[in-house]
């Protein structure tokens, strides 16, 4: 956890003594500066700003390196986010650096869903901390913080006012990163009109209630560079990584027919002030803004909407475990209840189909019986008429047996009586 | 013994002179063009101009440096919540100039909140409405009774202010640009150019010229210079249209360098001058626009623009008035009969060609055979 930069107040029960003589615990802070060292630092810059407005180039200008970035189109359907990790070293210190920057941001005809992808991408990172910070086991030394300390949003040097997209978006976004806007392409606004420019920019953000990030005022040893620099926000930056002879020197600067724009000249832009600013000066602080303030509220809104509370109806403090177990609880009645009315579910069709199915049974018995009376009758009726036939058939051949023997009885008579006819011819 | 003019296809050219010694005969119709000065000076001129872009493009200063003047007085700029769902509003402005006797009626179209909503779907129907009520205005004008006065406002030209600070043309620029391409000659503007160096300007343009040509965008083209113009008149034009589309910058302000005072941004690492050649193409801006296509482009919008409009509505109204029987305007000239009449000619052209080709090669195939 952070520790404030506030002055802790005397303990109650802690009286104070003074010491007769050096101990050597003023070494602590070197001790923690040594660590981190060791350990390397991490951060994490989201830009947001129109296709070709110069995020790549600013970036470049700012950590004096080459991030390989390539030009974008403008006919992208949706607003998407691009994440790079780099890993820089000046002198011993290690610095872990992300730039994620915006593609297709402002190049839609309907822009009303533009911000969606930005916040998503923030919400993100701080749900997958919330997630390693909820761990049974975690290790949170070692994670890779991948939350958004700093928002850079490019406002285009129209030198009217703010742009209706770049409203909305900063509205939705000033509650989740620490925003810092800059006016980009400053070598297209005279100085007067920048004046002008800047002072309307900062009336319409107050005037719509958009916080951005101010400067700190606590530690005296920065608080006088800070204050100054409040007043000179937005920064009207100008980058490029190409270098131009003046004077003597090489230095970075843009070549016009009209003159040569250095961007290290503080005369010409404010780019010295906003590297001192983002980088010399404030970086641990905005980390520690990012993790203090907008993690604890992404935090608290998850968690709330979880069902975690710190005080329980009756207003007395609840501890995290309480509200675990009682959750437990919970889900696990809910469970027993859910299967007992499963099971209960189940007895029922059981019985339902054991019904149907002896119905079903009985029919088929009922059927059984019908078709095997009628069966039976049929066979009654055949026998009686195989009865009959057999009687017809045995009465048929008695008379056929009675006709032959009288034919035959016939025959023997005519015989005899041919031959005595005969004989008595021969008489 | 005037030579016959019978045969006008001879071109004789006399030199008539009044003060020549000899008696030469003398007609006169050499002064035509003297009168035609004479007579326009006297009408006066018009010329509507419409320039279209997002706020803060420098639109209005440019139009200021144009014509040297100051043409909004008190300007109210919206805020940007006010602009979160702001409409497209038309807005005109006349103003009376004159230069060496010669008086021209200038008319500025704004569209004010171009591209400034968050949602910009079809943000350009109130410009393309505006347009083609000129158009309509001006066809009931004409068809009407009494033609002595007509005024003509219709938009001739419409410069298309294209940011600096991208990569090239956007889906509005696109969009806005096709939509408007046959109604009004488009002049695409790079704006603000004092913000790319002259590798950047020359890089934009060409990714410019590609994507207009990909899109199939219809800009004005400059019309070719005729071929016994001289050589100087020859290399500006060509010199015109390679630079196009121009990246201009426009100042209100007036500064002093070298001894001189001229229209410039004073920076504190230079000082950019408005009509240096070499500092944007302000200066060829304005020669095309005013000093030498002033009038080519009130011709193209009155003989390519006005009658396609012309044209289409005629169409409307004929198949509309087919569809209900019933005879309402007295103007409406016989073209559904002209044009189906001249169909069926066609047809009967293309057939009777058809059927000449075919004799003739049936005649070649018949000499073949005797050969």
């Amino acid at each position: 956890m952070a520790s404030s930069d506030v002055a802790r107040q005397p303990d109650k029960g802690a009286r104070p003594l003074s010491l007769a003589g050096h101990v050597g615990f003023d070494s602590l802070p070197d001790q923690l500066v040594n660590k981190s060292i060791c350990q390397g630092f991490c951060f994490n810059i989201l830009c947001i700003g129109e296709t070709g407005i110069g995020k790549s180039t600013l970036m470049d200008t700012l950590f004096n390196t080459n991030f390989e970035n390539f030009e974008s189109s403008h006919f992208e359907p949706q607003v998407k986010l691009r994440a790079q990790t780099y890993d820089l070293q000046e002198s011993n210190v290690r610095l872990r650096l992300t730039v994620v920057n915006t593609v297709g941001f402002g190049d839609q005809m309907n822009k009303q869903e533009s911000y969606q992808p930005v916040v998503d991408y923030i919400d993100r990172q701080f749900e997958s901390y919330l997630q390693e910070e909820l761990k049974i086991k975690r290790s949170l030394h070692n994670y890779h913080d991948s939350r958004v300390h700093a928002c850079l949003y490019f406002i285009s040097p129209s030198g009217h006012s703010l742009k209706s997209l770049d409203l909305v978006t900063m509205k939705k976004l000033d509650s989740k990163v620490n925003i810092i806007p800059v006016i980009a392409k400053a070598d297209t606004i005279s100085k007067s009109e920048l004046h002008k420019f800047k002072i309307k920019i900062m009336s319409e953000l107050v005037s719509n209630g958009v916080q951005i990030y101010q400067f700190p005022l606590d530690d005296e040893t920065v608080a006088k560079v800070n204050t100054t620099m409040n007043g000179h926000l937005p920064f009207a930056v100008v980058g490029s990584t190409e270098e131009v002879s003046v004077g003597n020197k090489m230095v970075k600067a843009r070549q016009y027919p009209w003159g040569v724009v250095q961007v290290e000249n503080e005369n010409h832009c404010d780019f010295v002030k906003l590297r001192e600013m983002l980088i010399c000066v404030n970086m641990e602080d905005l980390r520690e803004q990012t993790h203090t303030r907008h993690y604890e509220l992404y935090r608290r809104c998850k968690l709330e909407e979880m069902g975690f509370k710190d005080t329980d109806p009756e207003c007395k403090p609840v501890s995290l475990q309480q509200t675990y177990e009682a959750k437990r609880q919970e889900f696990l009645l809910e469970l027993q209840r859910r299967e007992d009315e499963m099971r209960q579910m189940f007895v029922q069709r059981v019985k339902e189909k054991e019904g149907e199915l002896k119905e079903a049974e009985r029919e088929l018995q009922s059927r059984f019986e019908q078709l095997k009376r009628l069966h039976a009758d049929e066979k009654a009726t055949l026998e009686d008429k195989k009865r009959l036939l057999d009687e017809d058939q045995s009465s048929f051949s008695k008379r056929r047996a009675a006709a032959q023997l009288l034919q035959a009885q016939s025959l023997t008579a005519n015989g005899k009586k041919d031959k005595d006819r005969k004989n008595s011819g021969f008489m | 013994m005037s030579p016959a003019l019978s045969s006008c296809l001879i071109l004789v050219s006399w030199n008539l002179s009044p003060d020549d010694g000899e008696e030469k005969e003398y007609v006169g119709f050499a002064t035509l063009p003297n009168q035609v000065h004479k007579k326009s000076v006297k009408k006066g001129f018009d010329f509507t101009l419409m320039v279209a872009g997002e706020s803060g493009l420098g639109k209005s200063t440019l139009v200021n440096s144009l014509f040297l003047t100051n043409l909004h007085k008190d300007r109210k700029l919206l805020n940007a919540e006010e602009r979160i769902s702001q409409t497209v509003e038309i807005t005109k402005l006349t103003v009376d100039i004159e230069e060496k006797g010669v008086k021209l009626k200038l008319t500025i179209v704004d569209t004010v909140g171009f591209g400034d909503a968050v949602n910009n779907t079809e943000c350009w129907t109130s410009v393309t409405d505006y347009i083609n009520q000129q158009f309509e205005q001006y066809f009931r004008d004409e068809s009407g009774l009494n033609r002595k006065n007509i005024q003509d406002s219709r938009v001739h030209c419409c410069l298309y202010f294209i940011p600096p600070f991208g990569h090239g043309l956007r889906p509005v620029d696109v969009e806005f640009m096709k939509a408007l391409q046959d109604k009004v000659n488009v002049v695409p503007l790079i704006s603000k150019a004092d913000c790319l160096t002259p590798t950047e300007i020359k890089k934009l343009k060409e990714q410019l010229r590609e994507e207009i040509d990909k899109y199939g965008i219809k800009i004005y083209q400059f019309p070719d210079c005729d071929s016994d113009e001289d050589e100087e008149f020859k290399r500006q034009d060509k010199e015109l249209k390679e630079s196009s589309p121009f990246a201009v910058i426009g100042s209100n302000t007036v500064v002093e360098v070298r001894g001189q005072r001229v229209r410039g941004r004073l920076y504190p690492w230079g000082i950019v001058e408005v009509e240096n050649p070499t500092h944007c193409d302000f200066v060829k801006l304005r020669t095309m626009l005013i000093r030498s296509h002033m009038h080519d482009l009130k011709d193209i919008t009155n003989d390519c623009h006005y009658e396609n409009y012309r044209a289409q509505i005629i169409q409307t109204m004929t198949s509309k008035m087919n569809a209900d029987k019933r005879v309402e305007s007295p103007i409406l000239p016989l073209s559904t009969s002209g044009v189906e009449t001249e169909k069926l000619i066609k047809m009967k052209d293309e057939e009777l060609k058809r059927m000449q080709q075919m004799l003739q090669k049936m005649q070649q195939q018949m000499h073949e055979q005797d050969l």
